[in-house]
């Protein structure tokens, strides 16, 4: 596995006392995207934080393509590019200049052919001129995207790059964020919405209380903690279930009309065979059947709510 | 050395000042006039010399320092604050840029645009007053240092201050008051013995005294002395502003 992103047993505590990281390991591989999900006060944008440079650690170290974000922070930060959560601007500066500072700061010279292609891509091209104070909240969002892509960078941490975009504006900017994976950069987001970690992310990772919970491939988090349901529709309604199938695990649906069995990707999907012969030998009418899984949402709140 | 931070810090911050030129350059000047009509023209004439040197041209180098000190350390302040205020300080705080790139990049166009104050204020003084400067390379030696100085110390502000009302307090409450009872229309030598005294514990004195001593040849106290408090005074403002940077003093959690 390349790693790109490497945090070793980080930890923070603020000087309030509360402690924002416990000890945090996580590896980021090179070219995928991350999706670190976790509720309010998890702890995503200290982490965030100190392996940009705006929060300093307490504890441990993070690696940043082999380079210390502290000690050997000229290296390290000139790989990485930041998208706050707050659409934080330079109000009075047209869009123009606020990317060329941008990219100054980061240490690179002017390119103009490369901010162009930048604000192209991010269709601001034909804004580069306005003031940003003029532009939309979903506009402002793309300038501070387009800031943090000004230098190139290898690993671009989004936090929360949907808060307060409609709905359109979400899928287009997922689109840009898949044309940037295939242009190689490493994306690590954190996101409230479940429907954008499901749709872009190559690995969850689970965030609470200052912990990871757990990271996982997106699709194997999915299929092992996922909970699936089976659904009878019935033709006519049942007052309980037939003591035929009462060792089955069946449970009566609303109004008596369905009988829900319930299981996991881990096991219970064998007796679905035998499940449906002894409804049938029960000589119960079904109209219809359906299987659900449960979504990462469900997943997510069921993870976090989990005593600890 | 990241030289493109620098030239992007410095470039970003002249911007704002051409983008309100009205603002940055022609209320200082304005005010200053107003000064030189009422002290030099209607005061003034009733006030023969000061040190053998005509009032109207007795006050222009204290006229100058005044504008000077406080422009500085707006300048110096506002740079920083502004980031800090809108939140755009993410950028600064998250880029490969070291101590002495932010200063370099802040504190430079801070007293550039002092400098350029002061410049253009000493060119309308000429309008009101006939004027000589006796020594420009010590005037402009004196104008620099002061302008870098007292960004840097408005820096500091800048860090230290949390909210606007913070920002202008120091200003407000103490750099103009010194900078009134620092020498700026009187020398002190025209006080009394212990208000003399008292008033040699007011840092600007040195400062005027230094910048008049290269216009007229003459000063309260010795080019020596105002040479070295105002080193002194640069020296110890870089050293607690780098600490405050490199430590994130206000600026990292």
């Amino acid at each position: 596995m390349d790693t790109i992103l490497s945090i070793q047993s980080l930890g923070k505590t603020y000087a309030s006392g509360h402690q924002a990281l416990k000890s945090v390991s996580l590896d980021i591989r090179r070219g995928e995207i991350f999706a670190l999900l976790g509720p309010n006060g998890a702890g995503k944008t200290t982490l965030i934080g100190i392996t940009c440079g705006l929060v300093n650690p307490t504890a441990g170290r993070v690696l940043a393509d082999g380079h210390d974000v502290v000690r050997d922070y000229r290296k390290a930060r000139a790989t990485i590019g930041l998208v706050p959560q707050e659409l934080t601007t330079d109000a009075f500066e047209t869009v123009w200049a606020t990317v060329n500072l941008s990219r100054g700061l980061f240490g690179c010279g002017r390119d103009e052919a490369h901010l162009e292609r930048v604000l192209k891509s991010l269709s601001l091209w034909e804004k580069r001129d306005a003031k940003i104070m003029t532009l939309s909240g979903g506009m402002k969002r793309r300038v501070l995207i387009a800031k943090a892509l000004s230098h190139n960078p290898r690993i671009l941490f989004l936090d929360e790059p949907s808060a307060g975009v409609d709905v359109e504006l979400r899928r287009d900017m997922w689109e840009v964020v898949r044309r940037l994976r295939d242009d190689g950069v490493t994306i690590i987001l954190t996101t409230h919405y479940i429907e954008e970690a499901e749709e872009m992310a190559d690995r969850i990772g689970i965030i609470n209380h200052g912990e990871l919970v757990l990271v996982e491939d997106k699709a194997s988090l999915i299929h092992k903690l996922g909970k699936r349901q089976l659904t009878l529709h019935l033709g006519a309604p049942l007052e309980a279930v037939p003591a035929s199938l009462a060792d089955l695990g069946l449970m009566l649906g609303a109004g008596g009309l369905s009988l829900v069995y319930g299981y996991d990707n881990a096991g219970g999907r064998e007796r679905i065979a035998g499940l449906l012969r002894a409804v049938n030998e029960a000589g119960l009418d079904f109209r219809d059947l359906e299987t659900s899984q449960s979504s990462l949402e469900e997943i997510f709140v069921s993870l976090v709510r989990t005593p600890r | 050395m990241n030289w493109h931070a620098v030239k992007a810090i410095y470039r970003f911050e002249m911007a704002r000042t051409f983008r309100t030129l009205g603002q940055s350059i022609a209320a200082p000047v304005m005010t200053t006039s107003l000064y030189f009509v009422v002290f030099g023209s209607a005061i003034g004439s009733r006030i023969e010399s000061v040190g053998g040197v005509p009032y109207g041209a007795f006050i222009v180098p204290g006229l100058i320092m005044l504008s000077v000190l406080t422009e500085s350390i707006s300048n110096g302040s506002f740079g920083i604050y502004m980031p800090k205020w809108a939140g755009t300080i993410y950028e600064l705080l998250s880029a490969p840029v070291s101590t002495p790139e932010i200063l370099m990049g802040y504190v430079g166009a801070a007293a550039t645009k002092s400098v350029m104050i002061g410049l253009i204020i000493l060119a309308t003084s000429t309008f009101f007053v006939p004027l000589q400067v006796l020594h420009p390379g010590w005037m402009l030696c004196f104008l620099l240092l002061t302008s870098f100085t007292f960004s840097l110390f408005g820096f500091m502000l800048g860090i230290w201050a949390d909210s606007w009302e913070k920002l202008n307090i120091v200003p407000m409450l103490v750099v103009t008051p010194l900078t009134f009872l620092g020498g700026s229309f009187y020398s002190i030598d025209m006080l009394p013995p212990v208000w003399r005294t008292v008033t040699l514990f007011n840092p600007v004195v040195y400062l005027i005294s230094g910048f008049r001593w290269s216009f007229h040849g003459t000063g309260d106290v010795s080019l020596a002395t105002s040479l070295a408090f105002i080193l002194g005074f640069l020296a110890l403002c870089l050293a607690l502003t780098s600490l405050m940077i490199r430590r994130g003093w206000r600026l990292r959690h």
